[in-house]
């Protein structure tokens, strides 16, 4: 109170001065220590900066072309971004090479004035004329919202399993293990081609998401909980326990920091995993056939041949962005190990 | 595990030692023991959800499919109608579930998976058999040669004494790991059979070409595999160099390689004795673990280049809802891997002192 | 009791050669991203053969980077920034590793600290006996055979009080006393000259603790190698040691004889430490100096000790002290003592 009153009667450079203090000092040991840190873990913020380019380049990318005329006439299109839907497709545009490749010859043939401006198609087309840069644009935040919603559902799922087994030990504790043990061993992904081929629908983006969490999150929960037990040992948390601190108070106060790590690791390990086991059920053709995901691109890219046509762009791309996607998480996930067990800095 | 709880909550058990209950106990006990009821309740496990999907959903589009298929009529479709009745006699959800069950599980205990659908009235098993041998072929021949190759890069990679140009190899092998094998597929098939047009890039033999023993054959054989197997060696080897790597690093952090270096040992043995000999530990761990995601990799880099092993047949069978087999081969890959995982963790104690296979 | 007799040490060694190690103006840094942490800054002292000289000082004043330089196993991001280490008239800073590599355990052994663990948990304890014998082979000579490599191992380990079944065992089955003294019967497999022991007793019980020191006393003994032993514990040490060094923040501020520095400790430093020690006997850990040993990174101008020092004058903040020998073997650094030269 005294000192808000204090600060009252300041004089506005003093304040001035004052704020600046207080904003270096913020900025000395909240910001700096950041940069100070990025400097140390490169693959951290490489890894970042490239998972960042990618959600800038779709995002531009939509927004630009959602503002676009549809240029494919009879089709039910708002904007050039609804390339895929695929009813009533003129012939002519099949099988269109990028437009900017000057160099690149047309697989199909067509009279030299029909050819279109130099970025009307920058991917090409497919041999259904559906416009692969539209079909990206879509695909991307399709792919990348599978293994986000499969992400987030497995580590809560593992998170919780974790501090249940580990906390009430006994009986949940060893049902929980074994549970983990057995989901471990048996690869997801099959069990996904069943529950899909079973279930007889097609599984949309968000549905496939949990289904991979509902095969995914027992790694999230071996990770999480091996953490939780070396915690639980931890002196500061006996002091905790002993001094009557509640079970979810000790989880969330003294527990939860020390995890964050870990626990975001987990994550990122399992938004890549399940993002390559959507793109594999996808590419045995068991993926959403009416969506333009990355891996519904590689199934379409596998059933009509594209390799053998010569249509380098039709799988190219996608490939260049689930390698980007990968490769963005790998270093994430390294840079997140680094983090959280620092010896591996030495030869970062 | 729940008997030796038993004994000691019950004093009548402690004070006089059973030689029953002590030989359950001992028996219960052993790792070997455990480890084979894991893998027994794993294939449980993945049965009992196969089983129960279906009829969670109060549908059964396994009779629908088999009564579509018998209504085609054709001489081969005769027998469907056969199938159908035999089907929901025995597994149909007209029956009471636990019925339903036993038989599902007789069936599964006797490695019999029915009849395929869609080649009737060819069994699963006669179908499984024909495409597992290549299967078997081209991924333990390149998961074992990834294994090798990938920890011994990663192991150069991690050791500090090794030159500096190795480290320029890290970034490659970090991209190959992340890249999934069937888009590594992609971009070999492109560059080896379609640009420079080396190598074939569907199938295991030339089309015409019947199997048999004969030079010309197996080169032929061999030439097939070659794209497929390069397309899961590259991604394998990158994924083990890096595990490898990684762990090389934190050996070196240990305090026993401090203590090795301070002995004045030569560097060879530093390197092989203490370094990657504690490395490869959580290295073995890793194999059982990624075993599975290594495989179901390789399974669709079969079906990218058509070659006809188990992925592959499993991709047509998806295509033609082929219910039995796609159960029939879903089961063959969670058995065998299960089996490959186990062997690994019987294998594990011999490697590492610190666990005993006798231990409680 | 003091161990450390009078008529035991050898007079004035005028030769360089009479010293078993000369450590001058020894610097080690190690390079963060905060800056250079200079952990071992211009150190110099002498180890006479057979002398046994503890390193003393406050958690991170660098006796560990000092130890470990001696061994030239400073690792990164850490560097050996200057000075010279004479092993003889042989300079180890400026030696090849495979030469170093040569000399460690066979002239100069090191006994890690007693919680490490120091051992390959893989190897038989019995197997990494005998590795470092093989790699010492020199190369005239064929390798030992099987049985007299046993000979070894076993008469080893009866030296540093183990049974000699315990070279069958992996080292998970042992105890912490246990495998330090496996870390010892290593140090002493080639009879080296120096033996170089990190706070080889951290972390084990008090019990233990006495045993291993006296194990250490009499395989010194023995031997008659020179040890650099490197503690906390002031009583400890002092009941093992003939020479005393003290560190402070990364400088070696005070060099005597154990009943020397006990009886007339020249820096405040040191005065404190022993002040803070109720009586000989009784082993205690540096508890009592108020104030905190400076961070390395921003030491204060001057003598690092003057926000601690009692004695604190003006010319403290503006001047470094220099090391000043006082004596053979005895020196300090504060300026109390070079303006007293002075005079
Ligand atoms: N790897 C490293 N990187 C950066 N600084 C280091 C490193 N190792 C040690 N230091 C710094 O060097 C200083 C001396 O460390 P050292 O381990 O030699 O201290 P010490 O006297 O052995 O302490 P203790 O009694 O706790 O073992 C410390 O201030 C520490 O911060
Ligand atoms: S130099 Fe000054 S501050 Fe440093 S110890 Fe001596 S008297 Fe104290
Ligand atoms: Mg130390």
């Amino acid at each position: 109170m005294a000192r808000a009153a204090g600060t009252r009667n300041l004089t506005m450079g003093t304040r001035i001065r004052l704020a600046r203090r207080r904003w270096g000092i913020f900025f000395q040991e909240r910001i700096e220590p950041i940069f100070l840190y990025g400097r140390r873990n490169p693959s951290l913020i490489v890894g970042l900066a490239m998972l960042g380019a990618l959600l800038f380049f779709t995002v531009i990318g939509i927004l630009v072309y959602g503002q676009t005329e549809p240029h494919l006439a009879g089709r039910a299109q708002q904007s050039r971004l609804d390339a895929y839907v695929s009813s009533g497709a003129p012939v002519q545009d099949k099988r269109l090479p990028p437009s900017w490749c000057t160099w690149c010859e047309d697989i199909v043939e067509r009279e030299p004035d029909e050819r279109p401006s130099l970025f009307q198609y920058p991917m090409g087309t497919d041999t259904q004329s559906r416009d692969l840069f539209a079909t990206n644009l879509r695909g991307i935040p399709l792919t990348l919202g599978t293994g986000l919603i499969a992400g987030l559902l497995s580590v809560g799922i593992g998170t919780v399993t974790a501090f249940i087994a580990a906390y009430y030990r006994g009986v949940p504790d060893v049902l929980i293990r074994l549970l983990t043990d057995v989901g471990i061993s048996i690869p997801g992904l099959l069990i996904l081609i069943i529950i899909r081929i079973q279930l007889g629908t097609e599984l949309v983006w968000w549905q496939l998401g949990a289904g991979l969490a509902a095969v995914g999150w027992v790694f999230s929960s071996r990770t999480v909980r091996s953490q939780v037990l070396v915690l639980r040992e931890q002196p500061y948390v006996e002091i905790a326990r002993q001094s009557g601190m509640s079970g979810l108070a000790i989880i969330f106060r003294e527990m939860m920091p020390n995890l964050i790590p870990y626990i975001t690791a987990s994550f990122v390990g399992s938004v890549a995993g399940s993002i390559l086991a959507s793109i594999g059920l996808e590419a045995l053709g068991l993926g959403d056939f009416s969506s333009p995901s990355l891996g519904m691109t590689v199934y379409w890219v596998i059933q009509f041949g594209a390799i053998t046509l010569g249509m380098w762009w039709w799988w190219l791309f996608p490939l260049v962005f689930i390698v980007i996607i990968f490769v963005s998480l790998f270093l994430i996930s390294a840079g997140l190990d680094e983090w959280s067990n620092p010896r591996l800095r030495r030869q970062a | 595990m729940v008997t030796r709880t038993n004994a000691r909550r019950n004093p009548a058990l402690n004070s006089r030692p059973n030689p029953v209950v002590a030989f359950v106990v001992a028996f219960f006990g052993n790792f070997i023991v455990q480890r084979f009821l894991l893998f027994l309740l794993t294939i449980w496990v993945a049965a009992t959800v196969i089983f129960m999907l279906p009829r969670l959903t109060g549908q059964d589009p396994v009779k629908e499919k088999l009564l579509l298929e018998a209504q085609r009529g054709g001489s081969v479709q005769a027998g469907m109608n056969e199938m159908a009745k035999e089907y929901s006699a025995r597994l149909g959800l007209d029956l009471p579930l636990h019925v339903q069950y036993v038989n599902y599980l007789s069936d599964l205990s006797r490695l019999q998976f029915g009849y395929s659908i869609a080649y009737f009235p060819r069994t699963v098993n006669e179908i499984i058999a024909d495409s597992i041998i290549w299967s078997l072929g081209l991924m333990t021949v390149t998961l074992s040669l990834a294994f090798v190759l990938g920890t011994g890069a990663g192991a150069l990679l991690g050791w500090s004494r090794s030159p500096g140009w190795l480290s320029y190899a890290f970034m490659p092998l970090l991209t190959l790991s992340a890249i999934p094998q069937y888009m590594l597929g992609l971009v070999l098939m492109f560059i080896f059979a379609i640009i420079l047009n080396l190598l074939p890039f569907f199938g295991a033999y030339s089309p015409g070409n019947l199997p048999e023993w004969s030079l010309s054959f197996v080169l032929d054989m061999l030439k097939h595999a070659i794209l497929p197997a390069l397309s899961i060696l590259f991604s394998a080897v990158g994924f083990w160099a890096i595990g490898m790597r990684g762990m090389m690093i934190n050996t070196q952090g240990e305090d026993f390689m401090v203590q090795a270096d301070a002995k004045g040992l030569n560097g060879a043995r530093i390197f092989v004795r203490y370094a990657i000999r504690n490395a490869l530990l959580p290295q073995v761990t890793g194999l059982a673990i990624s075993f599975g995601t290594l495989l179901t990799g390789a399974v669709l880099v079969e079906v990218l280049f058509q070659y006809p092993g188990l992925g592959n047949t499993l991709f047509y069978a998806i295509r033609v809802s082929d219910f039995f087999q796609i159960t029939g081969i879903v089961m063959t890959i969670i058995i065998s891997l299960s089996l490959a995982t186990m062997v690994i963790d019987l294998v594990y104690p011999l490697i590492d002192p610190r666990v005993k296979y006798s231990q409680n | 009791m003091v161990t450390t007799e009078q008529d035991a040490r050898p007079d004035v060694a005028s030769n360089a050669d009479d010293y078993a190690l000369r450590v001058e103006g020894l610097k080690v840094y190690y390079g963060t991203p905060r800056g250079l942490v200079k952990a071992v800054d211009d150190v110099s002292f002498n180890l006479r053969p057979g002398e046994r000289f503890a390193l003393v000082g406050e958690s991170g004043s660098g006796k560990s980077t000092l130890a470990m330089a001696i061994m030239r196993l400073t690792r990164e991001p850490g560097h050996i920034a200057g000075g010279h280490i004479y092993l003889g008239d042989r300079d180890l800073v400026e030696m090849e590793e495979k030469e170093i590599r040569s000399i460690r355990l066979s002239e100069m052994a090191l006994v890690p600290q007693g919680a490490m663990n120091s051992l390959n948990p893989v190897m038989r304890v019995g197997d990494q006996i005998i590795d470092g014998i093989m790699d010492h082979v020199p190369p005239g000579e064929g390798t030992p055979n099987r049985t007299q490599l046993n000979t070894r191992i076993h008469d080893l380990l009866v030296r540093v009080g183990l049974d000699p079944t315990v070279s069958r065992l992996h080292p998970h089955e042992l105890s912490g006393g246990m495998k330090q003294r496996v870390a010892m019967a290593i140090a002493i497999s080639l009879n080296p000259h120096i033996i170089v022991a990190d706070e080889p007793t951290s972390a084990l019980d008090v019990v233990v603790q006495r045993q291993i020191m006296q194990t250490l006393g009499r395989l010194q003994e023995g031997l008659d190698a020179a040890v650099l032993l490197v503690g906390h514990d002031m009583g400890l040490v002092a009941q093992f040691a003939d020479t005393i060094g003290v560190m402070y923040a990364g400088k070696l501020v005070e060099v005597g004889s154990v009943p020397d520095v006990f009886k007339d400790p020249k820096h405040p430093y040191t005065k404190l430490l022993i002040q803070s020690l109720p009586s000989f006997d009784i082993s205690r850990q540096f508890v009592g100096i108020p104030g905190m040993q400076p961070a390395l990174l921003n030491l204060p101008p001057g003598c690092a000790f003057n926000p601690r020092c009692p004695s604190v004058h003006e010319r403290c903040f503006r001047e470094v002290p220099e090391y000043l020998n006082l004596d053979v073997g005895r020196g300090v650094a504060c300026h109390l003592f070079d303006e007293e030269a002075a005079n």
